[in-house]
């Protein structure tokens, strides 16, 4: 028997009003699995995410998390269920530590968020786990100072390691070295190479770079719709993507 | 090194008060009792600022920690005094302690109810609901004159000793240590609420509500529950109002109220539970002096001081000491 994908995409669609976003898209994510997702502006690809994670709901189609349908699912629940994400614009607590920033993540995956009357202090076990993660992301020694005034590059790393404070099944990286210097994408990519072998990562990115060094596959989406999909030389090498997204780069 | 530490004091984005310091909590209480030693004769007003100090403590957990600005926090303050104060009325229950508790009660239930339906929305949306909220407790007060008294309040409030020991006497040294010790037990409780990893969503909530559900939080049932437990401590200050002054006026359910509760918070400092302790007090002297010294425009004065600190504290009058304390920490180190 062929192994289950741990995220599938059925037949999804999503339109606001008139305008279709996200049209037939069918996409399966293996576990373990490094798949990029690709496209010009305006291709959908955020969009598609937000379908994924639950923040939008499709219009038609399904989502299936290790072959359980999760279409009508929140993004709480599905976030419990496994599915962990960045975005796009870097979504933090800005005003707490990043030690705290972990925590939380890590209260709310391990379902301590509603226990009221325990100090967040006693959980020890779950600072070490945050102080792990910091280490991991190369910010322990800054584990104590607001999110608010790390540079924008730290910000997204404390952002990764907040998103695998969930212990994901699935990860989606929306864009994680956006705006941040090409002297420090390296680091990123690093991170997201290290990133535990079990857990499935689907990394949108417009820097051609980064993604044919990360992705065993890619994905290119074009007003909604997958144009191809394939391996990096593959998608290299095809006459469509070069012309719609690539233009002259190859 | 990188653990946090409890305390009620440091606000947003401030740091926290060194462990070699943390004796300075204990100083407002020491004050209290203080005052009350020395002066004895104010015991009734010292009652009051304790009432609304635990009245705007309650309303902290939401608008300080959570970010749910509310306008009809009196609503449920006011079905806390109204259901002990009829109970005691009626004779039909007047053990303080038990009136207290059934308040409570009442008043969460009312909190769930009105707070599971504003809480859908957000914003402007919100506030209007929460003033609507308020109103419409206030017209059934107003209308249901044989069961609340309407406009003449609810008279013939008398509760049974405290504990079967203390009668609430007319110099108001029981209502003094029953309010204060009342005031102590809620302050110790959100103490611990908002240092537990259920408090830290709350602030989780109110910095980044969107990042909350990315990380597995069910925001409307986490806002729902903070919610109700400030509508159940709100009822309980409303309850103590009711015993200690032996009287429930129809102004505990008004809009009035819900917004001066708000603005005393707003003048201490909200979310760090003792900015109520600075700005109920600061409020309620200020108002007292500026009503004596310029009776018909003395709210235009108390406008113009808020107005001064909006623009020049933004975290309250805590916030200013807060800052001052932590200069001569940097300057005087140890």
């Amino acid at each position: 028997m062929s192994e289950l994908p741990v995220l599938e995409a059925r037949e999804l669609n999503k339109a606001f009003g008139p305008i279709a976003v996200t049209r037939n898209v069918n996409m399966s994510l293996m576990r373990g699995e490094r798949r990029a997702l690709i496209g010009p502006n305006g291709a959908g690809k955020t969009t598609f995410v937000n379908l994924l994670s639950g923040r939008l709901r499709p219009t038609t189609g399904n989502v299936f998390l290790n072959g359980i349908d999760v279409s009508r699912a929140d993004e709480a629940t599905r976030s419990k269920l496994g599915i962990g994400r960045t975005f796009q614009i870097t979504s933090l607590f800005p005003a707490l530590t990043a030690h705290e920033n972990i925590f939380l993540a890590l209260a709310e995956s391990a379902g301590f968020g509603m226990h009221i009357l325990r100090s967040a202090r006693s959980y020890g076990s779950l600072h070490d786990r945050a102080d792990e993660l910091l280490e991991k992301v190369g910010l322990l020694g800054a584990a104590a100072t607001s999110v608010q005034q790390f540079p924008y590059g730290q910000q997204r790393l404390i952002e990764i390691a907040v998103a695998l404070a969930l212990e994901p099944k699935v990860l989606l990286l929306d864009e994680p070295a956006a705006g941040i210097p090409t002297s420090e994408r390296d680091l990123i990519l690093d991170i997201v190479k290290a990133l535990p072998s079990d857990i499935a990562v689907l990394l949108i990115d417009h820097d051609m770079d980064l993604v044919f060094r990360f992705a065993q596959r890619i994905t290119v989406l074009v007003q909604g719709a997958i144009l191809v999909e394939g391996s990096p030389a593959e998608i290299a090498a095809d006459q469509s993507v070069r012309d719609v997204y690539l233009g002259e780069r190859s | 090194m990188t653990r946090p530490t409890d305390t009620a004091l440091p606000g947003k984005g401030m740091p926290a008060i060194p462990a070699s310091k943390r004796w300075l909590e204990a100083v407002p209480w020491l004050l209290a009792l203080g005052t009350y030693a020395a002066a004895p004769q104010y015991a009734p007003l010292l009652t009051q600022i304790f009432v609304m100090i635990l009245f705007a403590m309650s309303l902290d957990l939401l608008v300080g920690y959570t970010g749910i600005v509310t306008l009809g926090h009196a609503a449920q303050f006011g079905t806390g005094a109204y259901v002990a104060g009829i109970l005691a009325a009626r004779g039909w229950i007047t053990d303080p302690t038990m009136t207290a508790v059934i308040a409570m009660v009442a008043a969460g239930c009312i909190g769930l109810f009105f707070g599971s339906l504003m809480l859908r929305t957000k914003g402007l949306a919100f506030l209007m609901l929460s003033v609507a909220s308020g109103m419409f407790l206030y017209e059934i007060a107003n209308k249901a004159t044989g069961i609340t008294g309407g406009d003449d309040g609810l008279q013939g409030v008398v509760f049974s000793p405290l504990l079967g020991l203390w009668e609430f006497d007319f110099r108001g040294t029981t209502a003094f240590f029953y309010s204060f010790v009342m005031l102590f037990l809620t302050f110790i409780f959100l103490r611990r609420v908002v240092n537990s990893p259920f408090g830290w969503s709350l602030r989780g909530l109110r910095e980044n509500d969107l990042r909350m559900s990315a990380i597995g939080c069910h925001n409307y049932r986490r806002r729902l529950t903070a919610y109700t437990i400030a509508s159940t401590l709100a009822g309980l200050a409303g309850a103590v109002q009711a015993q200690c002054t032996g009287f429930v006026a129809l102004n505990s359910l008004s809009f009035e109220l819900s917004g001066a509760v708000l603005i005393m918070l707003i003048l201490g400092g909200s979310g760090r539970l003792y900015g109520a302790m600075f700005g109920v007090p600061i409020y309620m002297f200020a108002q007292d002096y500026l009503a004596k010294r310029d009776p018909t425009n003395w709210f235009l004065w108390q406008g113009i001081i808020l107005l001064i600190l909006v623009l020049f504290a933004r975290g309250g009058v805590l916030s200013l000491a807060e800052r001052g304390f932590h200069a001569c920490c940097r300057r005087r180190p140890g």
